[in-house]
């Protein structure tokens, strides 16, 4: 998978949404790559920062863009990955600080 | 401090867990990675099994410094579990 080319697609989509790529671009990537290892792995882009059953079914609420990322973007201006943020967070207008994780602890048991 | 038993319980693809590593290695800390996504089965088993005794959450990283638990990124609080100003 043609990372430049992820990121360029994703923007495009994501942006006029309302969820930025975080400005820090190496580190971004290095997640967009992450992505592509787990679709590799697990046949779907589950997410970097959390662990994955292997089944889609059980992740469906991980699959990137989780569903924790507008009320984790709305209420911290990020995503608890760090991948999506807000344009504010961008431009420093609000703190970065750590985003707890809000997916339900049993989801995490399989 | 003397010698710390310091371990990481992280994620190959997560980016606060890849950031946490470079810290301690920064601060030239000797320390354990346990990667829980590259193990599988009984292995992974149980090392959730010890996770959980730790973060009920399960969620990484997971930083054992001594008898301190830390969950998710903070340096602030890594350096005071290792003793750094």
């Amino acid at each position: 998978m043609n990372i430049d080319k992820l990121y360029e697609q994703l923007k495009s989509i994501q942006e006029p949404r309302g969820y930025f790529f975080n400005s820090d671009k190496p580190f971004v990537l290095g997640l967009l790559e992450s992505l592509a290892a787990n679709k590799d792995r697990y046949g779907y882009m589950a997410c970097p920062c959390r662990l994955s059953s292997g089944d889609r079914d059980l992740d469906k609420d991980i699959v990137c863009p989780c569903v924790y990322r507008e009320a984790d973007v709305r209420e911290f201006g990020s995503c608890y990955c760090g991948l999506y943020v807000s344009d504010k967070w961008n431009e420093g207008k609000m703190p970065h600080v750590y985003v707890p994780e809000r997916r339900p602890p049993e989801k995490n048991f399989f | 401090m003397a010698e710390n038993n310091v371990r990481i319980y992280a994620l190959s693809t997560c980016s606060h867990c890849k950031a946490t590593k470079k810290f301690l290695s920064e601060c030239q800390v000797t320390y354990d990675i346990i990667d829980v996504d590259l193990l599988d089965g009984d292995e992974r088993r149980a090392i959730l099994e010890d996770v959980k005794k730790i973060n009920p959450r399960c969620s990484f990283p997971t930083i054992k410094i001594g008898d301190k638990v830390i969950v998710g990124y903070k340096e602030q609080e890594i350096k005071e579990a290792l003793g750094l100003p």
